[in-house]
């Protein structure tokens, strides 16, 4: 069943908080899906990024539930191909920023078995923890 | 000289504020004053009347009136004047009712005291008001149209109708433009060269249409009614049909002719022989040859179409012939060009076989009956619409259009023809806003067309199948589809044609925002250019449908008419002249002129062009020698009017002179005074046409009459006549700013504005700090005045 969703102060001062965290004026996407279909990441998201764009204008914070923002690479293909010359990218660190403020961290070291950590890249470990930890 | 000042009371407007009769008393002080008379509406036919009777009885050379704004009644007094035999610009309107006794309403001591300042200012420049002729130009009946496509074959046919003696000018070897190339126009799905060949035959057989094609335009010069035009007639190196029939269009030639070349009328889609007509269709219907790809021109290894010519019509020492025309009214319809498809290079247009354009489209569906058609489209087509348009990472913002119409067009044809297509259109927005659209959209829908919302990103080509696989977001269920097409055909969108350019510079017409040519305004004179007399219709203004083209074409056609309809065009005499006897030849003037209106004559003395000239005044300062003036704005009128303005003022009083151009700020101080708003009332206002009017030396003489600042107010340069005008004012105040610095005179004391008529708050609180700032100062001494005399 479609969720019912009401636009109340909550959601306005999310929308508000993300705008000013990316300085993206969000307002602006068109929605024509341009980010979501040339995005390299796109099947293992279970949001598309131009819906993540959505929701957020939308100020609808079940997006931070989403995996999409974890999962861009900040490859900028789709910000380069904006019709609107918007920064995709910058919305989900906003949103990536928000969530790590709540201190929670995505990546726990102790929990990657020994072995895996030995085969890892150090530079990807670094890269994740910059991006996934405060 | 006997001077009449007459003072309007306005029903009390003015006389309940400003003591009257006290201003009448100060008048009758003044010298050469024949009357001088108080009445209670001057404007009323009484008091017309009043001037009239006193010019023809009491002689008088020179009127003041003293009463509302000039904006008003000045005509209304110059009529009169005109009555009595008089010559209409020995006139000045004191503004005693905007500028005086509104603003001063409750200070009714203050007003009446400025009251007599104001009148001493206009009795003081109507001693150096001399009389003016209105400057009339003949106009004709000849009108140039540039571009052959709809709108101009439109305009050309209503102008003739009307009388006109038309010029038509078309580049390409055939009339009918774009349209001409079109398979059907939506939404009715008329065949486009069906509704358009009798249009183009008309053209051809009109007698008041003379039509040049193969040609260009390569200068225009000249002004607002009469354009010298140039231009070059390419050859076709065919003898024409003139009085011998030699050209009979047998087809031998190009039956013989070895060359094929794809066929730009078929967008490449077909071929065409070196030697061609451009369609079966083309007006004028004339052979001619392509000479970059003919072999004779190329390394003379070829003779065959002179040979088998049985009429002996082929010349291949014909030459660019050279065209010279004065024309009244010139109409720009020089159209668009399709925005280059690999601006985009994701969709790989020049890397893709199967990716076409809309207009290669427009080609295909036209043929696709054909046994074989030229070209096949497959199973599964795909249309990606806003290809360059709405497009911020290639420049172009605006919407084209006619895209989502035309693809539905194309696909709607498609699709009655070959029902088993499959036919997806990849879309942002449709925008159906047209008479007819939404009802043709609905239809498409109802074929079976799928509208799937969302931007292509990507397109892939298989090089075995040359299919291609594109990727895009439907944006409505969230899904991304990777789907492989037969055919992709790109909406590409509009942009002004290239070939316009050099018109655009020629005439000297300006670009809006989205590069298409700029219209006088956007709503009220939307055919009419920045340029008197150059109009322009269909997409050289903007992206349009060929409904919208045709009205736009016939307004056009209209305004060109209306025009022309009074055979002689009337300027204001207010125009820069030259002292001939002043004037040492140096030239600088002639840069110094927006409009170019200076040329030198065969004495090495400059001269103004008076169909030119727009009298703002921009060319007094450029002059070493002095020797050019305005004509109504006299540099001693103007310092007249600054001496008098100051003539009374007291030691300790400070006064501010603004300068206020016509257009705007003028108007502004009006508006102010119809809302009886307070300001300072120690600014004084006096007419200019614009800020460049006020040289240097102007600037300095105020000073040395007395002002302790002086304000400049322009019209904003959105909205401006003269939009170079802030510009060189501020050059000039930077060149006096200097001098006052030497001269030791504390503080900044020149200040620039640009007004608007909303701007009434920012008049109030400029004019008001202006004096406030100007009170700081220390009061300018006699001794630092003679300075300035000096360095000046």
């Amino acid at each position: 069943m479609p969720k019912k969703f009401i636009i109340d102060k909550k959601s306005v001062d999310f929308f508000k908080k993300i705008s000013e965290l990316s300085g993206e004026i969000i307002t602006l996407c068109d929605q024509c899906g341009t980010c979501s279909a040339g995005c390299p990441v796109i099947e293992e998201m279970d949001i598309t990024p131009s819906q993540m764009m959505r929701m957020v204008m939308l100020g609808d914070e079940d997006v931070m539930e989403s995996k999409t923002m974890w999962l861009c690479a900040t490859c900028n293909t789709c910000t380069v191909r904006c019709p609107r010359e918007l920064d995709v990218s910058k919305v989900a660190e906003a949103l990536r920023q928000v969530k790590l403020r709540q201190s929670m961290d995505k990546l726990n070291i102790d929990k990657i078995p020994k072995e895996e950590l030995a085969e890892l890249p150090q530079i990807a470990l670094v890269a994740a923890f910059r991006k996934l930890t405060s | 000289m006997k001077i009449g000042v007459y003072l309007c009371e306005c029903g009390g407007n003015i006389s309940k504020v400003i003591d009257l009769d006290t201003v009448n008393k100060f008048v009758g002080t003044k010298d050469s004053i024949g009357v001088a008379r108080i009445h209670s509406n001057m404007c009323s036919g009484a008091g017309q009347k009043l001037i009239i009777d006193d010019i023809k009885k009491l002689g008088l050379d020179k009127i003041v009136v003293a009463a509302c704004s000039p904006q008003f009644h000045e005509k209304t007094f110059r009529v009169a004047m005109e009555k009595a035999g008089l010559n209409p610009y020995v006139l000045e309107i004191v503004n005693f009712r905007e500028h005086c006794s509104w603003p001063l309403k409750k200070q009714p001591k203050i007003a009446t005291e400025k009251a007599k300042n104001l009148v001493n200012i206009g009795i003081e420049k109507v001693r150096l008001d001399y009389p003016l002729e209105k400057k009339m130009f003949k106009m004709e009946n000849r009108v140039l149209v540039i571009g052959a496509g709809i709108a101009g074959i439109q305009a050309s046919l209503d102008l003739a109708d009307a009388g006109k003696d038309v010029t038509l000018v078309e580049k390409e070897a055939s009339i009918g433009g774009k349209m001409a190339l079109l398979s059907k126009t939506f939404p009715t799905e008329d065949c486009a060269a069906c509704i358009l060949s009798p249009k183009m035959a008309d053209v051809e057989a009109n007698p008041k249409i003379k039509l040049y094609t193969n040609t260009t335009i390569t200068k225009t010069s000249g002004h607002r009614l009469h354009f010298d035009i140039e231009a070059e007639i390419n050859p076709r190196f065919i003898i024409p049909k003139i009085d011998m029939d030699q050209c009979l269009s047998c087809k031998k030639c190009e039956e013989i002719c070895p060359v094929s070349v794809p066929n730009e009328w078929e967008q490449g889609i077909m071929d065409r022989k070196a030697i061609y007509t451009p369609a079966a269709l083309a007006i004028p219907f004339k052979y001619l040859i392509d000479k970059e790809n003919c072999l004779h021109f190329k390394d003379d290894s070829c003779n065959k179409c002179a040979e088998i010519c049985p009429q002996n019509a082929i010349d291949f020492t014909q030459k660019v012939e050279k065209l010279k025309f004065t024309v009244d009214n010139v109409i720009v319809a020089t159209g668009f060009d399709l925005i280059d498809p690999n601006l985009k290079p994701v969709f790989g247009y020049d890397r893709y076989k199967n990716v076409v354009t809309g207009m290669e489209m427009e080609r295909i569906v036209d043929h696709i009956n054909e046994n074989p058609p030229p070209r096949e489209v497959g199973n599964k087509v795909a249309f990606i619409q806003c290809v360059g348009s709405r497009d911020k990472q290639i420049g172009n913002e605006y919407c084209s259009r006619v895209c989502c119409m035309y693809a539905t067009k194309l696909a709607s044809l498609l699709k009655m023809e070959r029902p088993e297509t499959d036919i997806y259109i990849f879309y942002t927005d449709i925008r159906a806003y047209g008479k007819g659209f939404e009802e043709y959209y609905k239809r498409a829908q109802e074929m079976g067309i799928k509208y799937i919302r969302g931007k292509v990103a990507e397109i892939n080509e298989d090089p075995d199948t040359n299919n291609l696989v594109l990727k895009a977001e439907d944006t409505l269920s969230r899904k991304i589809i990777e789907t492989e097409f037969d055919l992709v055909v790109l909406s590409t969108g509009l942009q002004l044609s290239k070939s316009s350019d050099t018109i655009i510079d020629s005439l000297k017409l300006s670009k809006s925002s989205d590069g298409f040519i700029k219209e006088a305004h956007l709503k009220y004179r939307p055919v009419d250019t920045l340029i008197e007399g150059v109009f322009v219709a269909g997409t050289a203004q903007g992206p349009k449908d060929i409904p919208d083209t045709v009205a736009q074409a016939s307004a056009s056609a209209a305004r060109v008419i209306g025009t022309l309809a009074k055979e002689e065009f009337e300027i204001d005499p207010i125009l820069a002249f030259v002292e001939e006897n002043k004037c040492d030849g140096c030239k600088k003037c002639l840069p110094s002129c927006p409009k170019n209106a200076f040329q030198m004559n065969d004495k090495n003395k400059a001269v103004v062009d008076e169909a030119l000239c727009v009298g703002c005044g921009a060319c007094i300062s450029s002059c070493p020698q002095d020797a050019i003036d305005l004509r109504g704005y006299s540099n001693s009128q103007i310092i007249a009017s600054v001496e008098a303005a100051l003539e009374f003022k007291e030691k300790d009083e400070y006064r501010v002179i603004l300068f206020a151009d016509d257009a705007a700020t003028y108007r502004l101080a009006d508006i102010v005074g119809v809302r009886k708003m307070f300001y300072d009332y120690n600014i004084y206002i006096i007419r200019v046409p614009s800020g460049s009017r006020i040289t240097p030396k102007l600037m300095t003489h105020t000073f040395i009459k007395g002002a302790d600042a002086i304000m400049i107010g322009d019209n904003v340069k959105k909205s401006s006549a003269f939009p170079w005008s802030k510009k060189m004012t501020l050059e000039n105040i930077e060149v006096v700013n200097e001098k006052i610095k030497k001269s030791g005179i504390d503080g900044e004391r020149i200040f620039y504005s640009e007004f608007s008529s909303g701007m009434l708050q920012e008049f109030i609180t400029i004019a008001n700090e202006t004096v406030k700032t100007v009170k700081k100062y220390s009061k300018i001494t006699k001794e630092k005045l003679n300075k300035l005399k000096e360095i000046f």
